[in-house]
């Protein structure tokens, strides 16, 4: 160092430029995070408030706009809660028994991220559309699933189903069973286990799958996109009419529900952040 | 004997609990039943029907487009995704917790945004586009947005690989130094002895990233036009022959889609299986 | 001379942990360097191969000064306590490591990775991964990377640290050997002063950052030069001067609040009363292998260890609440050292380890 004023005798030039050198990686990885994610995403707003607050207001007089909001809203609150519990049960299998075909279980478990959503929504219609398999029997009994909101919930539960037990599952396995146990022993039977010791134990990583759960169904458009039928005011959701509004030249209105996703996304995004500093389990691809 | 009669019915029982019943059951009606449906629809057709439309020109210049943009896509972030990884894991920079976080952004922003956002900024006269044209490269409504789409819809899946890899290394600074203790300079040090061990991870990312591209919908149906030839990928095929009542058209070209995933999973399952050959 | 270390300081923030220290290591030798957690023995360690930059003071590798070489220019070999063998390489691959990078001629790699292979004695390993070695395998094909280059110095961090206790008593016996071989210049770091004393030819003690004294095994133990030392290189009792137990033998020249420090063994035992012996109380008696230790409890309160030889004890038959008689044979004061008074302040007991 300098300051001992001692003779800088053959001191390397090593240190200022791995200096030099890592500025220049993180300058380069952010300027290709800038071009490929920032731009994109500052665009959103820049677009959506380019002439003020007000003509993102005037969104909400416009009924379709309105209602693709509560379509959205809607189709999460059945998907949600349906792919939760389904994901807290998977996970309590996996995570706490030994039995053949567990391997086989966790394969299948992730196979909703391997299919393209347009196909996902493709088998839907196959399964419940008029000349699907159950069609002959749905329309016998009025009930219609494709092209109305039931398809529409089918949907993207199918696309967002793996999230909860994927999260759940490192948390259940690091928990272990000790303190289950010895609720048992406490004279705690199977229910009051999974209330009172279970789930607080998981809480942090189960309401990360629900995080992330949410995020998808709320931002899921090829799969809803293929059995809606896309109809402007009655199956129409936010990701839809972002579209439709864009082939229409209403640009301002499409990015007028663009921005809300997009503030949902952030939102989901800070969240995750924040639950994964409560977690602490090793982070995987997510999404 | 009296032991495994008592037995018996305490262990099905167990096996047959809520939780296994709702898994299952939600697993059968959600995800087997749907696919069963659609490998039941395909099996109507003759093999010689299927063949002909599994390999009707527009379906195999639209694979052709899909396979191209979704390796060019994921070998472009690969690299990338690698230094990204390295810098937020080796260098600790103001920010860094944010561009961590944000890294996901493509993972959470819904896929129509984000074919709106880049389909703007790529126009003629958007902030990149117009950066562009003057150079006579076009990218909206052309096979370079549905590129421009692939790339950003997969970027997360190389950083999110690598990162956790690169992280436990940090543990082991030892490995480095011993490294650089018998001789090898920086560049050698990485090539030789941080980069291999990467390999497994920077493979994953990806064929995942890769695969994630194949199936992309979403944001492709925004920034191209979907005309055959030209930039028509084969998800957007497969809508196209839905919103025409083409049901086996749709099909034939969706089981396509699925083999590819397919293909894909097991490579990823054989990249795990050579990652973890070091025992 | 092999290594010199001239006024070498460094810190991490406010944390002194090298504290100007010199220290010359010999061509050839193979030195311990001692001390508890925290003293600074492998910041000094780390200072020579490199791996660290002094703040402060030069570091000479074979007469040449090395202070500013960077690790990779140092031509050291360097084992650390995990091992840090390349996971993806076998075992030969991970020998060849160094000389590759040297640009060495393959078939030169190729039969000095052989005689190291018979050297470390893992002749059928070659081609296994790390991952398929025990643990004392993999400290061995680490020191024969680490031999592969011909190094001028050879540098162990704790290098038996991670193993179990067996294979950690065979692997120093067979370093001794090694470098009997090899005899390249070879410092290790160690907080096991019995390490230390069966492998090194000189022992280095360090404390807090600083070298507390160097010198062969024999003369650390049995002139250790400060209370420190005194402490750390074999069990002791600390007692002050006024014990009763020096009655009749106090040590010349030392005031009555001194620390007065005796091992276990350099206690003499009897049965009946004589002179200048001390009655005291036999509180416990544990049975250590070769020698018995006896819990005592003087008359003035103070507790007292003392070793007995396994005949001698036997000898003697001594029995639990037994009063027996003792006297030391030898005894050390510090009565210059600042940090024996302070040290042992409110800690009025034997200190036994």
């Amino acid at each position: 160092m300098a300051s001992n004023g001692k003779p800088e005798l053959g001191r390397p030039q090593s240190r200022p430029q791995i200096s030099w050198g890592k500025w220049l990686l993180i300058g380069l990885a952010l300027a290709y995070l800038g071009i490929v994610v920032y731009i994109p995403t500052v665009n959103v707003f820049v677009q959506a408030f380019s002439q003020g607050v007000g003509p993102f207001l005037g969104n909400f007089a416009n009924h379709e706009f309105v209602h693709a909001i509560k379509m959205t809203v809607l189709i999460a609150a059945l998907a949600v809660p349906m792919n939760t519990i389904f994901g807290l049960c998977a996970a309590w299998i996996v995570a706490r028994h030994q039995f053949r075909g567990r391997a086989l279980l966790l394969t299948i478990l992730d196979l909703p991220f391997s299919i393209s959503p347009v196909v996902a929504g493709l088998m839907i219609i196959l399964l419940y559309g008029r000349q699907g398999w159950f069609g002959p029997l749905l329309q016998g009994a009025d009930i219609q699933i494709v092209f109305a909101y039931p398809g529409m919930v089918l949907a993207t539960a199918f696309v967002a189903m793996p999230f909860v037990a994927r999260e759940v599952i490192p948390v259940l396995e690091e928990l272990g069973t000790d303190q289950e146990q010895a609720a048992h022993t406490l004279g705690a039977n199977a229910w009051q286990t999974f209330w009172r010791v279970t789930l607080p134990g998981i809480r942090w990583g189960l309401l990360y799958g629900v995080v992330l759960t949410n995020a998808r169904s709320m931002g899921e458009f090829g799969a809803v996109s293929a059995v809606s039928g896309n109809v402007a005011g009655k199956t129409q959701t936010l990701t839809l009419f972002v579209e439709e509004a864009y082939k229409q030249y209403q640009t301002q209105a499409s990015y007028g529900a663009a921005v809300i996703l997009a503030g949902l996304a952030l939102v989901s995004l800070a969240l995750k952040a924040l639950l994964e500093s409560k977690t602490h389990v090793p982070r995987r691809v997510q999404f | 004997m009296g032991l495994t009669l008592t037995t018996r019915p305490a262990g099905l029982l167990r096996h047959f609990s809520w939780p296994w019943a709702v898994t299952l059951g939600y697993l059968g009606v959600m995800l087997l039943l749907p696919t069963l449906a659609l490998i039941a629809k395909a099996g109507t057709e003759t093999p010689a029907d299927i063949w002909r439309i599994a390999t009707d020109p527009v379906a195999v210049s639209a694979y052709q487009v899909t396979v191209g943009a979704s390796l060019a896509a994921a070998l472009v972030n690969t690299p990338f995704g690698v230094l990204v990884a390295w810098v937020l894991v080796r260098y600790p920079f103001p920010g860094r917790r944010v561009v961590d976080a944000l890294v996901d952004l493509p993972f959470a922003l819904p896929t129509s945004v984000a074919g709106l956002t880049l389909a703007t900024i790529y126009s003629d006269t958007g902030w990149l586009g117009s950066l562009l044209a003057p150079l006579g490269i076009k990218v909206s409504f052309t096979v370079y947005g549905v590129f421009v789409a692939l790339v950003f819809i997969s970027l997360p899946f190389v950083i999110r690989t690598v990162q956790p890899v690169l992280q436990e290394m940090q543990s082991e600074p030892e490995i480095e130094e011993a490294a650089r203790s018998l001789g090898a300079n920086a560049p050698q040090t990485f090539w030789r002895v941080t980069l291999p061990p990467l390999m497994p991870a920077i493979l994953t990312g990806f064929a995942l990233g890769f695969s994630r591209a194949v199936g992309e919908f979403g944001s492709v149906v925004i920034i191209a036009s979907g005309i055959p030839y030209k930039d028509l990928v084969a998800p957007v095929l497969v809508f196209q022959r839905l919103e025409q009542y083409d049901y086996s058209g749709a099909t034939v070209i969706g089981v396509v889609l699925i083999l590819i995933s397919l293909v894909v999973l097991l490579g990823i399952n054989l990249i795990q299986v050579w990652g973890k050959r070091y025992g | 001379m092999g290594i010199s270390v001239e006024q070498v300081t460094k810190s991490f923030g406010s944390f002194r942990a090298v504290d100007n220290v010199n220290l010359e290591v010999d061509s050839g030798s193979l030195v311990a360097l001692l001390g508890p957690s925290g003293s600074g023995k492998s910041t000094l360690l780390r200072l020579i191969a490199g791996l660290e930059q002094p703040d402060e003071g030069r570091i000479y590798l074979t007469g040449k000064d090395a202070t500013y070489q960077q690790v990779q220019d140092r031509n050291i070999g360097f084992v650390f306590q995990h091992y840090a063998l390349f996971k993806h390489m076998t075992v030969r691959q991970n020998i060849a490591f160094g000389l590759e990078i040297r640009k060495t001629r393959p078939a030169v790699i190729k039969e000095r990775v052989e005689r190291l292979l018979d050297l470390v004695q893992l002749q059928g390993l070659g081609n296994r991964y790390p991952g398929q070695l025990s643990g004392g395998q993999r400290q061995r094909v680490a020191l024969a990377r680490a031999l592969a280059v011909e190094p001028q110095v050879l540098l162990l961090d704790e290098p038996f640290g991670a193993l179990d206790a067996k294979v950690r008593k065979e692997l120093r016996a067979w370093l001794r050997r090694l470098h009997e071989e090899v005899h390249v210049t070879t410092v290790f770091v160690t907080h096991d002063q019995e390490e230390a004393m069966e492998v090194a030819d000189h022992i280095v003690v360090m404390n807090q950052g600083k070298v507390e004294q160097v010198g062969t095994p024999a003369e650390v133990y049995d002139h250790p030069a400060s209370p420190f030392v005194m402490s750390f290189v074999g069990p002791v009792n600390v007692l002050p001067a006024a014990s009763t137990l020096f009655r009749d033998t106090a040590p010349q020249g030392v005031s009555a609040q001194t620390s007065v420090f005796l091992r276990p063994h350099d206690i003499l035992v009897e049965t009946e009363a004589g002179e200048a012996l001390t009655p005291a109380r036999i509180e416990r008696l544990l049975h250590l292998g070769s020698d018995v230790q006896l819990d005592l409890l003087l008359e003035d309160g103070q507790a007292l260890t003392v070793h007995l030889p396994r005949d001698k004890f036997s000898e003697l038959t001594l029995d639990d609440q037994e009063i027996i008689y003792v006297k030391p044979k030898a005894a050390r004061a510090f009565p210059g050292a600042p940090g024996s008074a302070s040290q042992m302040n409110g800690r009025p007991h034997a200190v036994v380890f």
